[in-house]
């Protein structure tokens, strides 16, 4: 269903306000934003509700998903088998859309642990975790990732043992990555909804695990 | 002048390239920021130009670019750069419509009011 | 040319100019092929708006310690990325 209602009091999907961006001078960038939507929308190739459906679709979108797969995938084993061999089709059995891309999901297990970048710009499993967090497509994390993820990964709070292996995966074309996290053992009763709530973004993503409760 | 110090390894291709800490503060979106990551979404399924034709044009931007706009500035113009490869619509009418945006205010508010 | 997983492959070590997905730190490095997933339009062409071959592309593992020379001795750290066909040779 169109609507318009793109305006500053609209909420972003943290519960926060929009930056206050309306009411600050025009920037060169942003003019050109407004130009170019106004030259598609008059030369016929999107419609504005298109524009504002495909906002709200991103908006839909979020680390809430990536964990309703990762909840399944560990309450069910055939799923899991099926996430693993082809993660599209898989996610798609809980409808969730994954488009052109394709989806690879890595598996931590006691003894690996993954961890997912994209050296050469900022490919991220979008369809599943809703847009990428800001220092996912820094030149910091894309630069280090793949030569001291040892070190990232204290950074971000995760200390892995030496026998642990680290296997860092680079999205440098049409695949796209997801990280099911470790289960943990003190989770055993916990139901599918219950175990959503614990898996955390960074924790599809690789850089961060789910500690025991 | 500075020069390229390697150019077997371009910018953007930053594996192993010395860096300092993450820094993990966040920010939430802009509409405008979400309007131009709506409008890439559009023209790839709709197949006015690929995510690689993106990517090219960031890339052709440089590092000064890399630091000194922010993602979605280098993001509106490269999807620009784009476009106008495409033959859509051309710097002529851009930049008329540019000055016709400019004059309806001085704010983001005020410039994109009435079309949307 | 199919490549079948576990063969041990190298990427080609050159650097045209251009829009290239295959990064600089693992060309002319020893990997072994993971699996082959699929067929895609190589983004070389595709960036330029031409008329696009389709390549068989597959995610290659590396062992860290081949790539990075002051990586933690004797690690069987990994990192794989995905590398079109017309990137790899086969040794």
């Amino acid at each position: 269903m169109p609507h318009d209602h793109h305006d500053h009091d609209h909420l972003s999907p943290s519960g926060h306000p929009y930056r206050q961006d309306n009411d600050e001078p025009l920037t060169y960038w942003q003019l050109m934003e407004i130009s170019v939507r106004e030259l598609m929308i008059e030369k016929g190739k999107f419609s504005a509700p298109e524009i504002n459906q495909q906002i709200d679709l991103m908006d839909s979108r979020s680390p809430a998903d990536g964990a309703t797969v990762v909840a399944r995938a560990w309450m069910d084993p055939d799923f899991k088998k099926r996430l693993l061999e082809n993660g599209a089709s898989a996610a798609e059995e809980l409808d969730f859309e994954i488009g052109p891309m394709h989806l690879v999901v890595v598996e931590n297990t006691p003894k690996i642990h993954n961890l997912i970048v994209c050296t050469l710009c900022s490919c991220y499993p979008r369809n599943l975790l809703g847009l990428p967090p800001d220092w996912y497509k820094t030149k910091e994390y894309r630069s280090r990732a793949v030569k001291e993820p040892r070190t990232v990964l204290t950074e971000f709070g995760v200390s892995l043992p030496e026998s642990t292996v680290v296997r860092v995966h680079d999205s440098t074309a049409d695949m796209r990555y997801l990280v099911l996290p470790l289960r943990p053992e003190s989770t055993a009763e916990m139901s599918e909804v219950e175990l959503r709530k614990l898996v955390s973004r960074d924790s599809m993503i690789g850089t961060g695990v789910i500690q025991e409760i | 002048m500075e020069k390229i110090k390697n150019p077997e390894q371009r910018w953007h291709d930053m594996g192993g390239f010395p860096a300092g800490q993450i820094d993990k503060a966040q920010h939430d979106f802009a509409i405008w920021e979400k309007r131009v990551d709506a409008l890439l979404s559009l023209s790839t399924k709709k197949k006015l130009f690929t995510v690689d034709g993106l990517r090219r044009a960031l890339e052709d931007m440089g590092a000064d670019a890399f630091e000194k706009m922010t993602y979605y500035e280098r993001w509106i113009a490269a999807i620009n750069q784009n476009l106008i490869e495409s033959g859509i619509y051309s710097i002529e009418e851009l930049g008329n419509k540019m000055a016709e945006v400019k004059k309806r205010g001085e704010t983001y508010g005020a410039a994109q009011e009435g079309k949307s | 040319m199919m490549i079948s997983d576990g063969t041990v492959i190298k990427i080609k070590d050159t650097s045209p100019p251009g829009h290239i997905r295959t990064p600089k730190y693992i060309r002319g490095k020893i990997g072994v092929v993971e699996r082959c997933v699929g067929v895609f339009e190589n983004p070389e062409q595709l960036a330029y708006a031409l008329n696009a071959n389709s390549y068989s592309l597959y995610r290659v593992r590396f062992k860290m310690t081949d790539l990075w020379s002051d990586y933690l001795k004797d690690s069987d750290d990994t990192l794989d990325a995905e590398v079109f066909e017309h990137w790899i040779e086969e040794i």
